[in-house]
């Protein structure tokens, strides 16, 4: 299994190197929809900078329903699933592999809006004990959830539009508890213990990890 | 020795259709065979089911020792297929996908680079993403990873199709060469003029059945017994 | 089953109308919500069949299908039958909460933790919906769905924990901070247990029905497969 996910993850992460979707296309839609806020919202800056945990993971929310698409794009060619059937690729490993590939795209796009959120919304980190951790674990709870019910939505043409419905409901915890532990980490608004919501985002991370690791081989099968 | 395919009134239904209604064949070890017949016939639909793919929904199947639809994992380990779409990345360099599926396969990778000059793709065609190849180039890729692999049984879907004068030779070669070492070949084919000379037996299909059997052009060596 | 539909489908609805009639007629007002109790012998009721017996029954069957041992498109079948029921269960509790909301609160919809994780669970399931709509081989659908039903009914508990927490810190619009859970004693209790007996036994019976419905067009579907392989047949042996 594991030796399988190693050489998934290499290829879709070889083949974004080369094709640069991540970078071109995903990244600057993300910091598009912050932008996009700052605009909806108005400029005033202590409302920008007391919204900006629940914007930061909007934006992250949604670019991570594109890098979605874009990796099953790569997986989901009824061809290349075929070919993966019959070269007897772990499908758990597969899993794994689409994961971690998508997982290393999702951090980098975290750290840049991050970054974007600092600079444009005023914001100032205070425990990076809490940041961190919870930016890592949602983004292993958001991929799981992706790439789970990017197999579950079918072939492209039904994907596009049932992929954002089926996936956006259920990473409604990863949300909340993403908001609220940014929100402990830096000096606005009411996080509440930053601990408590680490706990939701680890608990989702371990469900939708293990729920893939078991399902997604007989939903490939299908 | 059991035959490598046995199947008896086997029917596949794809969304509500019978896409083969009732098939029955048998074919031994080392045996190449030719399927003709006009689009609809079921031909690819018998690649998918003799690959392990397509879900066995009535009759029996039993193909390289495994009892379908059950052993279908075990099955499509032994299997090369080569279809209308190659199934790689378009992405990848020929040598990236290959060195990708012969590794998923725990086969040897090194095999690519000989593979891939066996069938004529080296230079800067090996160092292009196969998106960009021709359809005849991607076919050939194709090819390379059949001969790379070394499946049990190989299942190609109108393999002509797309080729020139010298690849049609080359595939005609290795079809030859992959049945003299035990492999046995499965092809459908819109070209009857290419692949009967190639075949021991050639089957019509139509109405996803097979409606006639005879024997094909191949020169076979001594030893090996007509199919009945 | 023919026989037990046709005795509790009436049975189901004379319980739902006595229910009705208890509840507007016969109990007494409460004491702090006047008649604004009444909601009480229909939002719970419609809360619970929607909460636990709807998904609960659409997660297990879900599992079922899911299991060799047990697959079978019978308990696909239930499972879709019992998620559309349960959706329109979750619209009716979400609306008669919102009725009950609106002289209470002010407002037609608060951020009520409870209110909040049933209008998510709502969505959840109309996505099993949408995806159940999407044309694939009926193998292939029910996997599909079971998969989808699964993740919601495991997805469950998470967001309302998430949501109660998230809730939790934002106290404070309820002016006469009231719950729907009054003291409740007398004919107000016997009123109460009789409309989740009636309501489950409606959801039983609305289940059962589409079920039956499912049923009657895959036969329909069998039969025309059974003529279609037939037809193909033919093809091969007409010149």
């Amino acid at each position: 299994m594991w030796r399988d996910a190693w050489l998934v993850a290499s290829r879709d992460l070889r083949i974004e190197a080369r094709s640069r979707v991540a970078i071109w296309q995903v990244l600057p839609f993300a910091l598009l929809t912050l932008l996009l806020f700052a605009f909806a919202l108005g400029p005033k800056p202590g409302l920008l900078a007391e919204s900006a945990p629940g914007l930061f993971w909007l934006s992250v929310l949604f670019a991570s329903v594109l890098a979605a698409q874009r990796s099953s794009a790569i997986e989901g060619t009824s061809a290349t699933k075929d070919a993966a059937r019959l070269l007897g690729l772990d499908p758990s490993g597969v899993f794994l592999g689409r994961l971690g590939a998508l997982l290393l795209e999702i951090v980098a796009l975290e750290a840049v809006l991050l970054a974007g959120v600092t600079l444009f919304f005023h914001v100032r980190v205070t425990s990076w004990a809490v940041l961190i951790p919870s930016l890592l674990l949602a983004a292993i709870g958001l991929c799981a959830a992706n790439v789970l019910y990017g197999s579950l939505a079918g072939e492209a043409r039904v994907r596009a539009t049932l992929l954002p419905l089926l996936v956006l409901p259920a990473v409604a915890p990863v949300l909340i508890a993403g908001s609220k532990a940014f929100s402990s980490s830096v000096l606005v608004g009411d996080g509440g213990s930053g601990a408590r919501w680490l706990g939701v985002l680890a608990v989702f991370a371990v469900v939708y990890s293990a729920l893939g690791i078991v399902l997604y081989g007989p939903l490939e099968e299908s | 020795m059991a035959p490598a395919i046995s199947l008896r009134s086997a029917v596949v239904v794809a969304g509500n259709y019978p896409v083969l209604s009732g098939v029955d064949l048998d074919l031994e070890h080392g045996h190449v065979c030719v399927v003709l017949g006009a689009n609809g016939a079921g031909k690819t639909s018998l690649l998918r089911l003799l690959s392990g793919l397509a879900t066995l929904t009535a009759g029996t199947a039993c193909v390289l020792d495994c009892t379908l639809p059950d052993e279908g994992a075990s099955l499509r380990r032994q299997v090369g297929l080569l279809g209308h779409d190659v199934g790689l990345w378009d992405d990848l360099y020929p040598a990236e996908n290959l060195r990708f599926a012969l590794r998923a396969a725990r086969q040897d990778p090194s095999l690519a680079t000989e593979a891939l000059e066996r069938v004529g793709i080296s230079g800067k065609t090996a160092k292009t993403r196969l998106g960009l190849l021709s359809e005849g180039q991607r076919r050939r890729v194709g090819l390379a990873l059949l001969i790379a692999r070394r499946p049990q049984l190989w299942l190609l879907d109108e393999p002509h199709a797309g080729l020139d004068a010298s690849t049609r030779l080359l595939l005609s070669e290795l079809v030859e060469s992959a049945a003299q070492g035990g492999a046995t070949v499965v092809a459908t084919s819109h070209e009857p003029e290419l692949s009967v000379p190639m075949a021991d037996v050639v089957l019509t299909m139509r109405g996803g059945a097979v409606i006639e059997q005879r024997l094909g052009g191949r020169l076979r060596p001594r030893g090996v017994s007509d199919v009945a | 089953m023919q026989r037990a539909l046709k005795i509790l489908g009436p049975t189901a609805l004379a319980l739902v109308v006595v229910d009705v009639i208890l509840g507007l007629w016969v109990t007494p007002p409460d004491e702090v919500q006047g008649d604004l109790v009444r909601l009480v012998y229909l939002h719970p009721a419609l809360a619970w069949v929607a909460l636990y017996v709807a998904f609960g029954l659409a997660a297990l069957c879900s599992i079922l299908y899911l299991w060799k041992r047990t697959r079978s498109l019978t308990f696909d079948r239930l499972a879709a039958a019992s998620v559309e029921v349960g959706v329109v269960f979750t619209v009716l509790t979400l609306i008669t909460g919102s009725i009950w909301g609106r002289p209470t609160w002010g407002v037609w919809w608060t951020w009520d933790a409870r209110l909040t994780s049933t209008a998510l669970l709502a969505v959840l399931f109309i996505g099993y919906l949408a995806l159940r709509r999407v044309p694939a081989d009926p193998d292939v659908r029910a996997k599909r769905c079971a998969v989808a039903a699964l993740f919601a009914a495991v997805d469950v508990p998470i967001v309302h924990f998430s949501v109660v927490w998230w809730q939790t810190l934002h106290q404070g619009a309820t002016v006469l901070n009231a719950n729907l859970s009054p003291r409740i004693h007398g004919s107000m209790a016997w009123t109460l247990l009789l409309s989740f007996i009636a309501f489950t036994a409606l959801f039983a019976w609305m289940v059962l029905m589409r079920f039956k419905l499912e049923e009657l067009n895959t036969e329909g579907e069998d039969a025309e497969l059974a003529a279609a392989i037939v037809a193909r047949q033919a093809e091969g042996v007409s010149s």
